[in-house]
């Protein structure tokens, strides 16, 4: 059909366009933000990186998770650890991080993932609940500090950059934000992420197809964790400290939110969820000191009922009325 | 024209069967779904296997394609048996199928459905795929060209990239059989492909298992309650009742035995 030939030709190419514009947008951000300001877009970059790991997970996979906030705290204890008692440098902790978080996400992942139904859900709650007790220990005291959590030094920008150590803690996060967009656009177009998507359509057609069902639901588990595990080190360095209660519950029920609100399924989701993560609370925050929370529940309602497919889902909605209304103009 | 046809297939030397199903018992929960079935496909043969409803043949395709267990017996696919083949081991061997009551991945396009099938072609893992390597370009190359072939076969083109779930039945039901054979297979097996297709459809779709067979050199195993379809294009016609075996020859000795003439009339 050359209809749909000449199509998909427009579409690739202002898909390079839009992934190039955001690009430069994200690389030039830094020069018009407040040092507060460029903080808080450096946590979004995290989160996004967080997001994309879950989405491959919950999006992509059809598997939910509602304890990620896990694999974010032993990131970020991974990196504060190995910096403040190993004194490893803070850039190389990051990717050990995520291998750590791919590892324990295989081994949690492989147990869950033999029962069928919700076992994961429900595991996953159950990790979430438990890890921040478990850092409060007394037996890991040596290395998490219990209660009183660890510092960490803000790193300054290297080689003599002309940037502040906000400014160069962005671009760090930003270069891990675009790896980690890279290999998740590589993986999910190629035969690996088409098996991620057929196993959530249909388990037992995909296995018939010679997927093994079992093996690639576990590995994206841990795909995801590692995702998840690196944004927690990131965050680590951001923000300097890392304390137990930083990861409650309510931070893994937020990226849970964040993703279906961003768009669940696609990649662009998790940068809107992300977003959203960041500027919402504060939003409700600045509205009302007293029921901040009350005002976030109230707008995932809001957000939920009024897009169902997500930021993503409106965003394409006015994309697509904005190219269609000179199309239809000129065929009338 | 026919007897030339016959006189090869009469002359050939005697092969060894495809596919052996020996005894195969399968019971839920006290329904005897199969009850010691036994038959065998010889290579490059189209077998048909028909039966009332509930008779046990969908139940006899998730056997072969593991995803039943059955309580006794034993399926030998090429003299191996499939005891210790997962699932997912199937497709490796050869053996590809389509589902009675379609099991397309809704998300995908046709095209992408298709793509899906040629999954167990491809080797490519996780480190080759985060890079995207050449290799993976390759397969991928290869995957859409083979694919888009198929289409063209199965008049599939025009809808290759809408969404499967926007078809008509009868067409989604040509999806199943293109991801099918997407796959390589030395084994086709069909569950009631020309279901929800015209009569004149039903027309095609014999010639298009014939053609497929002979060019693709497969091996059919043909689920259909549309008996002129089985009955034309079957060699052999193997007959389920109540999960037990009632006929296995041909398509004319098939549907002279009395106790599939029984099956019938009695069933409706
Ligand atoms: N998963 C299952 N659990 C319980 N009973 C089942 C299951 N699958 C099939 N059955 C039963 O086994 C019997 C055989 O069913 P099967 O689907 O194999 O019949 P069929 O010959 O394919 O019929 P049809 O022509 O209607 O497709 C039926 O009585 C059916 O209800
Ligand atoms: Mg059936």
């Amino acid at each position: 059909m050359p209809a749909s030939s000449s199509q998909a030709l427009p579409g690739s190419r202002r898909r390079t366009l839009l992934i190039g514009a955001t690009a430069v947008v994200l690389v030039l951000l830094p020069v018009l933000l407040t040092q507060y300001q460029t903080f808080q877009a450096t946590m979004i970059l995290l989160y996004a990186i967080a997001l994309l790991g879950l989405n491959m997970l919950v999006g992509y996979n059809g598997q939910i998770s509602i304890g990620h906030g896990a694999f974010f705290a032993i990131g970020a204890y991974v990196t504060a650890i190995l910096v403040s008692s190993f004194g490893i440098p803070y850039w190389a902790t990051i990717p050990i991080a995520g291998l750590v978080c791919l590892v324990i996400g295989i081994l949690f992942g492989i147990p869950a993932l033999r029962l069928e139904g919700h076992y994961l859900a429900l595991a996953t709650f159950g990790l979430a609940l438990a890890l921040p007790q478990i850092l409060k220990l007394h037996v890991f005291e040596a290395w998490t500090k219990g209660v009183v959590g660890i510092f960490v030094r803000k790193p300054k920008a290297p080689f003599g950059l002309p940037l502040t150590a906000d400014q160069w803690l962005y671009y760090f996060t930003l270069f891990f934000l675009a790896l980690a967009f890279l290999f998740a656009a590589n993986l999910l177009r190629g035969r690996i992420g088409q098996a991620m998507i057929a196993i959530r359509d249909q388990p037992a057609a995909a296995a018939s197809m010679g997927v093994n069902v079992s093996y690639y639901k576990t590995m994206t588990f841990g795909l995801s964790a590692l995702y998840t595990g690196v944004a927690g080190a990131l965050s680590a360095v951001v923000v300097q400290f890392v304390a137990p209660d930083s990861f409650s519950l309510h931070l893994s029920i937020s990226f849970l939110l964040a993703i279906v609100i961003g768009g669940l399924g696609t990649m662009w989701g998790a940068l809107f969820g992300a977003v959203f993560m960041v500027v919402v609370p504060n939003l409700a925050s600045e509205i009302s000191t007293a029921a901040p929370w009350a005002i976030y529940g109230v707008a995932v309602i809001i957000f939920m009922y009024v897009m169902p497919t997500g930021l993503v889902g409106l965003v394409r909605k006015i994309w697509n009325g904005f190219s269609r209304t000179p199309a239809a103009g000129g065929a009338a | 024209m026919t007897d030339a046809r016959s006189i090869p297939s009469q002359a050939a030397p005697p092969r060894s069967a495809l596919l052996e199903v020996e005894h195969v018992t399968v019971r839920f929960s006290g329904l005897l779904a199969l009850n010691d079935v036994s038959f065998s496909v010889q290579e490059g043969q189209i077998c048909g296997l028909i039966g009332p409803n509930g008779a046990g043949k969908t139940t006899l395709f998730n056997c072969l394609s593991r995803h039943y267990h059955y309580t006794s017996g034993d399926i030998r696919y090429r003299g191996r048996s499939l005891g210790p083949v997962p699932s997912h081991g199937i497709a490796r061997l050869g053996m590809a199928r389509s589902f009675q009551n379609l099991a397309l991945f809704g998300s995908m396009s046709v095209l992408e459905n298709v793509r899906m099938g040629a999954f167990a072609r491809a080797r490519s893992g996780y480190l080759q795929n985060l890079f995207r390597t050449a290799t993976v370009r390759a397969e991928e190359a290869a995957t859409q060209r083979k694919s888009q072939e198929l289409l063209e076969l199965l008049d599939l083109t025009q809808v290759a990239h809408e969404n499967v779930g926007d078809l008509p039945f009868g067409t989604q039901k040509r999806v199943e059989i293109a991801r099918a054979l997407a796959l390589e297979p030395t084994m086709l097996l069909l569950d009631e492909p020309a279901c929800g297709i015209n009569h004149e459809e039903v027309t095609e779709l014999a010639g298009l298992i014939r053609r497929v067979r002979d060019e693709f050199s497969l091996t059919v195993l043909l689920v259909e309650h549309h008996m002129s379809l089985v009955m034309s294009i079957s060699d052999q016609v193997v007959a389920l009742n109540f999960g037990a075996v009632i006929a296995d020859g041909t398509p004319a000795q098939v549907q002279r035995n009395p106790d599939v003439i029984r099956a019938y009339l009695g069933g409706a």
